[in-house]
């Protein structure tokens, strides 16, 4: 695929070029001797070492190791072992394995974010730990000198911990300020800040309230939070980023002495000749030069008839060559392929994402100015109360620490990260952070046809109403091609039992169909015009028995498995569903009749999917989108929330919010459940937190919480928050 | 009282100890595969002499 080292799977990649050059450049380096191979079948200790002792044991491999959490085996090689040879040595172990591309996956070989966030988290567990140590022997006692000392030490532990693990806040927290904005952070930061102040001051003066400990623990029950929620999304990022990855970017370019060498598709040229294989995906927008064949453009139509090819036509980036080989002049490369402008055009159209605040954004929106507003009161009121600036600044300063939104901060990550835990056991990768939120407001899921309700694949239609020699014979010519018609059907007819007739002379037509001798006769096996037989309006082949008129085999699509559970499972749950298709009308109203779906549309173009979804939307609606192709892109972008299938193509992933691993449907309702239970948790937590603060603030207003009284308060509230997003599983 | 001169510095250097040892794990990768290490446990490859 073309796109996948254009597209990235965060938009704060595709912010970075200079980053994301730097990575590629990497990647070069690195393919000369390290290769990644995804071998998804490891699962124990006796594959682990199968597959090292295979690896290790193959020419050229330096070292080899699996890594059982990612099912992935990286190889060292000293330069001169390609990746398919490792992958046909896995293939004699037991193991299937693909090559995933370097340059895709090199962004995220280490996580350095996470790791950060991993190592201010461990840093500030270490000192809340000791300085509440101190913090307790002060207050079951500790007085006059003792005291002071050991304010004084836990001042030392604090100021350079909070320096150091309170950055993430502090930087968040002035971006915000900066861009004139309010969110959890600004009372966050200040908060510490203040805690620091009025300690230091009143450890100057020996006063006996520190608040040191409760800057501490806040700081790490938040870092805490923090690390859930990346460590969710860095768990779909790396598996969304493994399926891009899955596609390398390869083709094979002609050289002037006919041979072929295997190129980077980065490095073709307008005009380069270029061999595409039975079962390739074209890399460029071309002309065929050479060879006869059929296309599958069903990515990017929804057409699920192929279509024949010829020398002279015109081919487009992303369209699967069916039955033989073809030699493609290049007319446009990379970004200038029809494939990538319609990708661009996506990346403009106005996301459903981009409308939605989330549920944390809205709650710190109300929350922010409130706690400020109330401890600045709390401050005034005590300053003209007793008139001594350092109580009234003690007050403030408790006020902003019970109310400091500990439980907020952790109310929404824990949640997601159960709830997206158990999604991704049930084959489904939550790519971006509001999506739950999303889905569980969706009244309206629009799916597409070709590859999301049906698997892509054909399935010959009504086999018993032809007579055995009849079907014989289909067998064994259909035995003669790989293309997708001829293999549906002799699966089928040897799952019935039969064995093929006895022909001779079995040639492939590539673009045709097949032909061969039986007895005196010429039979074929092919499209309708090589056999002069009448076109129907559905996917069909012909045989020609070289008696009589041509026989007509008909094909409908495979339904994905799990479509029609997820279509009745949806229906009953009160959702509409509507099905908008680019396919023929026939086809389209065909399964919609088989699904029981009442709404549909065929014909659709891009434009019109992304259309209809926004009209829905006007009228109110909340619309999930259901596509893998490139014309569901745009609609995908433009839907309240969306899902693709892991065969999707690459750029339709990316527009998803969701991507299904594996091939079932029947995870996507019960994904609305989880997700609307999960929405139900947040805000259950929510209102926890605010309860406490209920409690909690009245206490710190008067003047009568102490440290201690925080402390408890702080962290019975995180404990109890974060026990009830375990309740979800 | 005097025996705080003593345990606080004892307590914040274990405490840095257990600190240092996280560190170390932490920067030497031994996070990245979670399940793949406690599996290999299980595998009988250099059970006679560490790996060299």
């Amino acid at each position: 695929m073309t796109e996948a080292a254009s597209f990235s799977a965060c938009p704060a990649c595709s912010a970075a070029p200079a980053a994301d050059a730097l990575a590629k450049g990497q990647a070069r380096a690195l393919r000369e001797t390290h290769i990644t191979l995804s071998v998804p079948a490891v699962h124990c200790a006796a594959c682990i070492s199968t597959v090292e002792h295979a690896l290790a044991a193959a020419p050229g491999v330096a070292a080899a190791r699996v890594n059982l959490t990612l099912k992935r085996a990286s190889v060292e090689t000293d330069g001169a072992v390609s990746a398919e040879d490792l992958v046909q040595v896995l293939a004699r172990a037991g193991y299937e394995a693909h090559e995933l591309d370097a340059g895709t996956l090199a962004a995220t070989q280490t996580d350095r974010a996470g790791r950060d966030l991993l190592m201010r988290l461990a840093v500030a567990g270490f000192a809340s730990m000791n300085v509440m140590l101190l913090s307790v022997s002060v207050w079951s006692g500790a007085e006059d000198a003792t005291r002071d000392m050991f304010h004084w030490i836990s001042a030392a532990i604090t100021l350079p911990t909070i320096a150091f693990s309170g950055q993430p806040f502090f930087r968040n927290a002035w971006t915000a300020l900066k861009a004139g904005r309010l969110n959890m952070d600004v009372p966050i930061s200040l908060a510490i800040a203040l805690a620091l102040v009025t300690s230091l001051w009143e450890t100057m003066l020996s006063g006996e309230h520190a608040y040191f400990d409760a800057a501490l623990t806040l700081t790490f029950f938040l870092l805490a939070g923090r690390y859930l929620d990346h460590r969710t999304r860095a768990v779909a990022r790396s598996a969304a980023e493994e399926l891009a990855a899955l596609e390398v970017p390869r083709a094979q370019r002609m050289l002037a002495d006919g041979t072929s060498e295997t190129v980077e598709v980065a490095a073709l040229r307008p005009g380069d000749l270029i061999r595409v294989r039975p079962g390739g995906r074209m890399p460029v927008d071309g002309e065929i030069t050479e060879g006869r064949s059929e296309l599958d453009r069903s990515l990017l139509t929804g057409e699920t008839v192929p279509v024949f090819a010829a020398p002279g036509q015109g081919v487009s980036a992303g369209e699967v060559n069916l039955t033989g080989p073809l030699t493609v002049r290049a007319t446009a490369v990379g970004r200038d392929t029809s494939l990538h402008r319609m990708a661009e055009l996506v990346a403009i159209a106005e996301s459903g994402r981009s409308r939605y605040t989330s549920l944390a954004d809205r709650a710190a929106k109300l929350y922010a100015p409130g706690v400020h507003i109330l401890s600045a009161l709390a401050f005034v009121g005590w300053w003209l109360y007793s008139g001594d600036l350092r109580t009234a600044l003690n007050i403030a300063a408790a006020v902003l620490i019970i109310t400091c939104p500990c439980a907020l901060g952790l109310a929404v990550p824990a949640v997601t990260t159960a709830a997206s835990g158990r999604l991704f056991k049930r084959g489904m990768l939550i790519k971006h952070e509001t999506a739950l939120e999303r889905l569980a407001e969706v009244d309206t899921v629009v799916f597409d046809k070709t590859g999301t309700l049906t698997a892509g694949t054909p399935a010959p239609l009504d086999l018993d109403r032809y007579d055995r020699p009849t079907l014989e014979l289909v067998l064994a010519l259909a035995e003669g091609s790989s293309h997708p018609l001829s293999l549906a059907l002799s699966k089928a007819i040897r799952a019935m039992g039969l064995a093929p007739a006895r022909i001779t002379d079995l040639t492939e037509r590539p673009g045709y169909g097949t032909e061969a001798r039986m007895g005196d006769r010429i039979v074929r096996l092919g499209r309708a015009s090589w056999l002069g037989a009448a076109e129907s309006d559905t996917t069909a082949t012909y045989l020609d028995a070289g008696q009589g008129a041509p026989v007509a085999f008909r094909f409908t699509d495979a339904l994905r498995p799990g479509a029609a559970e997820a279509v009745a499972a949806l229906q009953a749950a009160g959702k509409e569903v509507i099905l908008i298709s680019g396919d023929s009308t026939a086809a389209v109203e065909a399964l919609a009749t088989r699904l029981g779906i009442g709404k549909w549309m065929a014909g659709a173009l891009p434009g019109d999917k992304a259309a209809r979804v926004s009209a829905l939307q006007e009228k109110g609606a909340h619309v999930l989108m259901v596509g893998d192709g490139l014309n569901d892109t745009a609609a995908l972008t433009t839907a309240h929330v969306s899902i693709s299938p892991a065969s999707a193509l690459d750029a339709a992933r990316v527009a998803s919010d969701i991507v299904l691993l594996g091939g079932d449907l029947s995870p996507i309702p019960e994904a609305l459940v989880t997700a609307q239970k999960a929405t139900a948790r947040i805000r259950e937590n929510f209102r926890i937190a605010t309860l406490y603060n209920v409690i909690a603030v009245p206490l710190a207003v008067v003047g009568l919480a102490t440290p201690l009284v925080a402390a408890i308060a702080m962290s019975t509230s995180s404990i109890t928050v974060s026990l009830n997003a375990l309740r979800l599983r | 009282m005097n025996i705080l001169v003593w345990l606080i510095p004892i307590s914040l250097l274990l405490g840095g100890v257990g600190l240092l040892g996280f560190l170390y794990t932490l920067r030497s990768n031994q996070y990245e595969d979670p399940e793949g290490d406690a599996r290999r446990i299980l595998s009988d490859e250099w059970d006679d002499h560490p790996k060299p």
